[in-house]
């Protein structure tokens, strides 16, 4: 009953899955695209859960849906789309497109057919964590190994999120000149002898114009 | 393994139920609302006076710089989930491991501290 109903899921999830990836290139308007790629997300998540790989599915939906694709709905909103000038410049473009998706297909190509599945491949699937249905859960799991048997490619993804931050940092952080901002640390250090100016002022006199002003 | 689709049970049933209001909601006005459209009552209202554009305009680029912090952020927990889940058996070599990759990441913040990043202008 339930090996079944995992199977039907299995086949909602995938065609969902291919159709929503289809209509992400067939789609005129790229931020329809984009929604349709976050459905794409949420399938693929789904088959991560059948697959019992929990902790990934999760992940899918936190990284891709929460984040990669609010960034990607940024960009397109970047972009000014002009859709006649799109089509405008398609025909001359068309022959590079090309070029560039036949290299791709054939790539492809080369790779899968030269895929090999490992033969113990069929138990590895049946059982994703170390113990299925004991006391380690499949995120326990990686936790055991990542930080341990894989500590240098954890490391490495620091780096890597630092080399990005730092990258996106330098490339769009454009500050306006002649903004004044709060600084909080003038403020505090502010004493009243740097802050207030006593002026005698003899009567009859102005005191405006021995006032200077403090910044 | 049956066992672990069976804990996603509750969220199918959800997911369903989400679905069904959304679409009730979505296909009830087709049916029940009265529908009059008039040039001036389908276009853009802007307090008073005539819409001065087109509502897609483009976004502001420090929008982008936001959501890429956001993202690295977001993955820096996303490695700390299976840490913790893992911390009870942790060995002392795993501990300092993900002390040191926050460290790397602090350095990235105090950097985007210290650039202004954080802040709008």
């Amino acid at each position: 009953m339930t090996l079944a109903l995992s199977e039907l899921f299995f086949w909602l999830f995938s065609l969902i899955l291919i159709a929503s990836a289809v209509m992400v290139i067939w789609a005129k308007n790229p931020v329809h695209s984009v929604l349709f790629l976050i459905l794409a997300f949420f399938n693929a998540a789904g088959l991560f859960v059948l697959a019992g790989a929990e902790f990934l599915a999760m992940l899918l939906i936190i990284v891709y849906v929460g984040a990669v694709a609010v960034l990607f709905l940024f960009v397109v909103m970047m972009l000014d789309v002009d859709f006649a000038e799109l089509k405008a410049g398609f025909m001359k473009n068309a022959p590079l497109g090309l070029l560039v998706g036949v290299i791709l297909v054939a790539e492809l190509i080369g790779f899968v057919s030269s895929w090999v599945i490992t033969p113990g491949m069929v138990s590895r699937i049946a059982s994703p964590s170390p113990v299925t249905g004991g006391a380690v859960n499949n995120t326990q799991a990686l936790g055991a190994v990542l930080y341990t048997k894989y500590v240098y490619f954890f490391e490495a993804s620091g780096i890597i999120l630092l080399i990005a931050m730092i990258g996106a940092i330098v490339l769009t952080l454009r500050h306006k000149p002649g903004v004044r901002r709060q600084d909080i640390g003038a403020q505090v250090a502010r004493t009243p002898a740097t802050a207030v100016e006593m002026v005698k002022v003899k009567s009859g006199e102005s005191s405006v114009p021995a006032a200077k002003e403090k910044v | 393994m049956d066992e672990l689709l069976g804990n996603y049970l509750a969220v199918v049933i959800f997911i369903g139920v989400a679905l069904a209001i959304a679409m009730v909601l979505t296909i009830a006005p087709f049916l029940v609302a009265m529908r009059n459209p008039d040039p001036e009552k389908v276009s853009a209202y802007e307090c008073g006076f005539n819409a001065f554009d087109d509502a897609r305009m483009q976004f502001d680029v420090r929008f982008y710089l936001v959501s890429i912090l956001f993202i690295i952020f977001d993955l820096e927990v996303a490695f700390l989930f299976p840490w913790a889940a893992a911390f009870p058996k942790m060995s002392d070599y795993g501990f300092w491991a993900m002390i040191v990759f926050l460290g790397v990441l602090t350095i990235g913040f105090i950097y985007e501290w210290k650039k202004g990043a954080l802040e709008w202008d």
